[in-house]
């Protein structure tokens, strides 16, 4: 009796569970398997491994997937240094410390599409004018770039640049805490043992807040991965035309696109991007453990 | 080495930003902490103990003042230049590094010429890590240890570059009841192998009293008492002094002085010879009262404790400032008979008399 009533107490958790967690799932991984599957009719001519074999060979999905391992490989690991550095000099100043602690994380509460277009009219370069950009390499003797529809490179920096600067201020915000906590008697007693200054960040302050810096690789890392909405704020939504999509921009193409109506090849490609995900994650995860060691 | 303080002062800002007036944590200090011996500094919470401490280790800059090390200025001499050895009270062990690797630490400071190899300092780590008997534990994490332990640690890391003054910040004040009375037995012990100038911040008398050579009695940020413990037990300068060291605390009567004898209330309780005449304090310590049928002094008895090696008399009086007033005697002194009243004699050196002003001791010839 008692144990019917246990589930009783839980089954409100487990249908919301089900509902909308476990189904949707499954329901991904179906949809993944279904060959030919047409929306309308909602019919399917067989099953089998066709979709992610689609998926795998598709230009644009490589291209996604290149975009998107790009933009996790330069701003993770930028975003958190460029990061780390801030918040060390926010820590140690004490005038003013609070008035920069909001400056740094006012990008935060601003929304990110408007950011997107500030970002875009700084970069942009039309027939009518330069933009603010070009305008200062210009000033110091370089050849003005269009790095919204210009080259690939001029593309993907401003891309990267983007990116660190939405994710720049929950990371200071992280950090600062992280850093602020460490007990002061640690410094104190390093001081009297003479430790310099970089020994002491190295040895003392980096050990103390990794566990928070790995909380910030890994969520980035998964960020990133799922990066999507910064691309369209800045490069609008044909993201295929500008050469800058990525996983999840395919996966949404191929729902809602231009060209969408394939559910199928969505639910494959999601699937691929869950499974690195799914792989980066846990080989984070190892490498943190065996480096926090209290 | 020895340590002398001179005219030290620290003042800080108030934190209250309203309040201008700074507050002094140490006013005008001067002593002379001898060579070798161990120390202990004594006084209530908030007194400016462990300021006094972060001054002679340099972690704080004296507002006025001197501090010499033997003859050695150091007032200005940053703190890993003074050759001290610092113990904190949560012990500030670095929790990601093992216990050899907290040791060795300040050992990888050093550069130049005083550059050790791996080897050097591994044996140096062994070698305090034995003194303090953690040397089977260097393998471990500080986690893994429990606080005596993470103690030992502490001061094995603090001596291990062998400063010239070992300063202990409350080292007792994280440990249980028995781990402290193994510890204090410790510091002593180490403090005599090693023969290091030790300075020991604490606020428990008991602890101070039982192993310090000198104790230094503070208040408020001034200096009251420097001595042997006994000496400062026996002869307070002052009333906060006397009310500080010994547990159960020493009682304090309101008394008088007149034509050459102590009254209190209205009892001629003995005579005093060479004190004004006048009200005072009269501080009698609990094992200073005798049980005596004909005894000069009479009490209400509230209740007696027994405590097995020997029994505490609870009473009131009229002239008592507080609660109750305890007297401890020994067990086997006939508790049983004792009827509502119940008087008493005095060991006269257990006696002190304090000026109503200025709560200085009067030491007067008792008879």
């Amino acid at each position: 009796m008692s144990k019917q009533k246990g589930w009783l107490y839980l089954l409100p958790a487990l249908l919301f569970l089900g509902v909308f967690m476990v189904y949707p799932l499954i329901d991904v991984i179906i949809y993944s398997l279904e060959e030919n599957f047409n929306f309308a009719s909602q019919t399917y001519s067989g099953r089998g491994l066709y979709n992610f074999y689609y998926v795998l060979k598709d230009p644009y999905f490589l291209r996604a997937v290149r975009n998107t391992f790009i933009i996790v490989i330069i701003t993770v690991p930028l975003s958190t240094g460029i990061a780390l550095l801030i918040s060390l000099a926010l820590n140690s100043i004490k005038p003013l410390k609070e008035l920069f602690q909001t400056i740094f994380f006012l990008p935060y509460v601003t929304n990110t599409l408007a950011v997107g277009l500030v970002f875009m009219i700084l970069f942009k370069k039309t027939a009518y004018s330069e933009g603010l950009i070009n305008l200062l390499i210009k000033a110091f003797g370089g050849n003005s770039v269009d790095f919204i529809e210009g080259p690939y490179w001029a593309k993907l920096f401003v891309m990267c640049f983007y990116t660190i600067w939405v994710v720049l201020p929950f990371k200071i915000l992280i950090l600062t805490s992280a850093l602020a906590s460490v007990n002061p008697d640690y410094y104190k007693a390093a001081k009297v043992d003479g430790t310099s200054r970089f020994r002491i960040f190295t040895r003392i302050t980096l050990p103390m807040i990794s566990p928070m810096i790995f909380y910030l690789v890994i969520t980035g890392f998964i960020g990133a991965f799922k990066a999507y909405s910064d691309e369209v704020a800045i490069f609008g939504t044909n993201l295929n035309a500008a050469g800058m999509n990525t996983i999840v921009g395919y996966v949404y193409d191929m729902l809602y696109g231009d060209s969408g109506g394939f559910p199928s090849y969505a639910s494959a490609a999601s699937l691929i991007l869950f499974a690195i995900v799914f792989t980066i994650t846990v080989i984070n995860l190892s490498i943190s453990k065996k480096n926090t060691t209290y | 080495m020895k340590v002398v303080l001179k005219n030290l002062t620290k003042k800080f800002p108030n934190r209250n930003k309203k309040i201008h007036e700074d507050v002094i944590a140490v006013n005008n200090f001067n002593f002379e902490i001898p060579s070798g011996k161990l120390i202990g500094l004594l006084g209530p919470s908030g007194c400016g103990k462990s300021t006094t401490l972060n001054l002679i280790s340099g972690l704080e800059k004296p507002t006025e003042g001197k501090i010499f090390f033997d003859e050695e200025d150091v007032t200005n001499v940053a703190p890993e230049h003074r050759g001290i050895g610092l113990v904190f009270q949560n012990y500030a062990l670095y929790p990601h590094l093992t216990v050899l690797q907290n040791i060795i630490f300040p050992l990888q400071n050093l550069k130049g010429k005083d550059k050790l190899t791996k080897e050097e300092m591994n044996a140096k780590a062994l070698e305090v890590a034995k003194l303090v008997q953690i040397d089977g534990l260097m393998d471990r994490r500080p986690g893994e240890l429990s606080g005596g332990q993470q103690q030992r640690v502490a001061i094995a890391r603090a001596l291990v570059k062998m400063p010239k003054v070992l300063l202990l910040d409350e080292p007792l004040s994280n440990l249980d009841a028995r781990l402290r009375l193994q510890t204090r037995e410790e510091i002593k012990r180490i403090q005599l192998e090693t023969g290091i100038t030790t300075m020991f911040v604490t606020h428990d008398q008991e602890e101070a009293m039982s192993i310090s050579d000198f104790i230094v009695v503070m208040k408020d940020g001034l200096f009251q008492q420097m001595g042997k413990p006994q000496e400062v037990y026996d002869r307070p300068v002052n009333m906060f002094v006397a009310k500080f060291l010994g547990t159960p605390a020493i009682n304090i009567f309101e008394g008088n002085v007149k034509d050459g004898a102590l009254y209190i209330g209205e009892e001629r309780v003995f005579d005093v010879q060479g004190v004004k005449d006048g009200p005072v304090y009269a501080g009698i310590r609990p094992e200073g009262f005798i049980p005596d049928d004909n005894g000069p002094f009479t009490v209400k008895l509230k209740a007696t404790e027994i405590m097995g090696r020997d029994a505490s008399i609870v009473f009131t009086h009229p002239a008592f400032e507080g609660a109750a007033a305890r007297a401890i005697v020994a067990s086997d002194a006939a508790l049983s008979g004792l009827s509502e009243n119940v008087r008493f004699s005095f060991k006269k050196n257990k006696v002190y008399l304090f000026d109503k002003e200025t709560e200085t001791t009067i030491f007067p010839e008792v008879k």
